[in-house]
């Protein structure tokens, strides 16, 4: 067996480090030569649980599925002891941030280190079942993980008594139907459950009352990933491994995708920055073109600009100029691409995927759609650009069940504010030379302002 | 390739729908992994899909007898998910990928090529069966976008002129 030790320089890259992509995944006896299920041997034989989350709190990991919440606080909210009675713990691996494509690297070409981490996780919180919440569409990782969840099992790593040490833990693969809304830790719960995938209200939260109305931790599958390196080599490893590039600790799976030459995806320091990755790992923007704009982490992160590619991709950064690090795969537009066009397809793309629960969201996200179609094929109304800065504040954060709306109104509010005369250029009215630089003109009567779908009648009298 | 789509008239009326055997199998086999049946809703409605391509009507009190749950609940979740169809698909459905990343490479050009070659539009069928066509949100594979897939198999990078080929690996 060649267990690594954390001094060698392929360790630098825990999660990726076993993933060969040409030779397909390991299976239990070559992950098990690796050193996989060293972190379960040790700590079933060796930690108390609580031992465990310390560790992980100790760790400083955060959230890799784009909130960053501290995971071991999420763990401590979580009942201990004799009492506390069935427990839950469920992995989001429903990747559908459009614009990441890094959970599906590590279930496809590392299965088994998503079920040593469960394992692991399931063990420090005191859980009897875990679920991996994977979205339909990935079938080769359903497929994966399914086998290594066999072998796991006839190896004595899951299921009864496990590893001799009278803990038991049961794992099961739960594929969706698609939706997008099921990554919303609430609503996987909901979807889990075989119900409709509305977000639920919190308080209380799944700590306290989650699936079945247990206490339920739901961690991303990147964040689970890293326990079992983070029990065997301890926190202070973890935190060296973002070789002081950040407050965080840590390696991320980075990515860019859109208009770059080599898109793809990168386990690299935290706090490594957007230029290294576009212009070092993705071999810079596609054609000789410069870049426009970029999404920092999917979707419902704000628009950056080339100005801001030397900033630290970490959590705290990211958010101080202005977007979120999300899942930490950047999307790149390039200068020759339109906006208009990119926000509408975002918005597309929200309204589709809203669950419809509450108003705002569910008749606001296609109301933005409509002015922004309008404004692409130059139909816009000057109105179009106070009633899409309105919707961003409508659909705000604290306006609405969950944070979908809020999320999509991110590249929204940023694109308004960064690319205001792209907008403008598809407002005739805008256009005129009377109307200097900003846009003031009353309704050209080309077209009505876009009213939102549903609209009550102006008079029922 | 056929230009005609299929009419809603046309949809097959179902008389006396059973689970099969197998779909029962299936079924009892998800339901061992939950403590409440209905949990199993999506695994269930699965396991009808996968055999007959679609959900039928006639088939949600089936299902919904076979987990537990009423007939309206259950509808209610099969009406819910995108990825659970509730009227006939073709042999093979194609989901192409309409999010951010491939539309900033390829995207457009990609479905017009599909609806150029199929004569259909999203959410219709080509008239000899063949294909169904249905956008879907980002597939994780930004990388190689622009993406699609057709039944379980995912394809990117795309370009228009490969589509023909790619197509005609589906009889």
């Amino acid at each position: 067996m060649t267990l690594r030790s954390a001094s060698d320089a392929q360790y630098q890259r825990p999660l990726t480090r076993l993933i060969d992509v040409a030779a397909g995944p390991l299976w239990l006896q070559g992950h098990e030569a690796e050193g996989g299920y060293q972190a379960l041997k040790q700590v079933v034989k060796e930690f108390k649980p609580q031992e465990v989350q310390a560790k992980v709190k100790d760790a400083n990991l955060r959230g890799r599925g784009g909130a960053g919440f501290p995971t071991g606080i999420k763990w401590s909210l979580i009942p201990m002891g004799p009492d506390a009675g069935t427990k839950y713990l469920v992995c989001n691996a429903d990747e559908m941030e459009p614009g990441t494509f890094k959970d599906r690297l590590l279930m496809e070409q590392t299965p088994h280190s998503l079920v040593e981490s469960m394992a692991t996780a399931a063990y420090a919180i005191g859980a009897q079942t875990g679920y991996i919440f994977l979205r339909g569409e990935y079938v080769v990782a359903a497929e994966r993980l399914n086998r290594a969840i066999d072998e796991a099992k006839a190896g004595g790593y899951l299921g009864k008594n496990i590893l001799g040490g009278g803990w038991s833990f049961e794992l099961y693969v739960h594929t969706g139907a698609g939706r997008y809304i099921c990554g919303e830790e609430t609503a996987l719960i909901n979807s889990l459950e075989g119900r409709r995938a509305n977000p639920r209200a919190k308080p209380p939260f799944p700590q306290i009352a989650g699936l079945w109305g247990r206490p339920t931790i739901v961690n991303n599958v990147e964040t689970l990933c890293n326990i079992p390196h983070i029990v065997l080599n301890g926190a202070d490893w973890f935190k060296s491994l973002n070789q002081g590039k950040s407050k965080d600790a840590g390696t991320k799976l980075y990515g860019c995708s859109g208009r770059a030459n080599k898109p793809g995806c990168w386990e690299l320091p935290i706090g490594t920055t957007a230029r290294e990755l576009l212009e070092v790992h993705a071999g810079g923007m596609r054609g000789g073109k410069k870049l426009k704009a970029w999404l920092p982490g999917g979707a419902s992160t704000d628009f950056l600009l080339p100005e801001h590619l030397d900033l630290a991709m970490d959590f705290d950064t990211i958010a101080k100029a202005g977007s979120r690090m999300g899942t930490g795969l950047i999307t790149v537009v390039a200068e020759d691409q339109s906006i208009v066009s990119a926000v509408r397809n975002l918005e597309e793309f929200f309204a589709r995927e809203s669950c419809g629960w509450c108003t705002p969201c569910r008749d606001g996200l296609p109301w933005s759609v409509k002015m922004l179609l309008a404004i692409e094929r130059g139909e816009g109304v000057p109105e179009d650009l106070d009633q899409l800065a309105k919707l961003t504040r409508w659909l705000g954060p604290g306006k609405t069940f969950c944070a979908h709306a809020p999320g999509a109104m991110e590249p929204l509010q940023s694109a308004l504010k960064y690319f205001r005369a792209e907008f403008e250029a598809g407002i005739p009215a805008c256009s005129l030379p009377q109307a200097g630089d900003t846009c003031h003109l009353p309704d050209s009567g080309r077209r009505p302002a876009a009213k939102p779908p549903n609209a009550a009648p102006a008079s029922v009298s | 390739m056929s230009q005609t789509v299929m009419k809603l008239a046309d949809l097959p009326k179902l008389q006396g729908f059973a689970l099969s055997d197998d779909e029962r199998h299936e079924i009892e086999h998800a339901l061992g992994h939950y403590p409440d049946g209905r949990a199993a809703s999506i695994d269930a409605l699965k396991a009808v899909q996968k055999r007959r391509g679609w959900v039928p009507d006639e088939a949600i009190p089936e299902i919904a007898a076979a987990i537990g749950i009423t007939a309206a609940e259950l509808e209610g979740v099969a009406t819910f998910y995108s990825l659970i169809f509730r009227r006939p698909v073709g042999r093979h459905v194609i989901k192409v990928c309409d999010s951010i990343s491939c539309h900033l490479t390829g995207y457009d050009e990609l479905k017009g090529e599909l609806v150029k070659q199929l004569g259909i539009q999203y959410g219709q069928t080509t008239s000899d069966q063949r294909f169904t066509l249905l956008p879907i949100c980002c597939l994780g594979a930004c990388d190689r976008g622009a993406t699609m897939m057709i039944d379980d198999d995912l394809f990117g990078p795309v370009e228009p002129a490969d589509v023909s080929k790619i197509l005609g690996q589906y009889a």
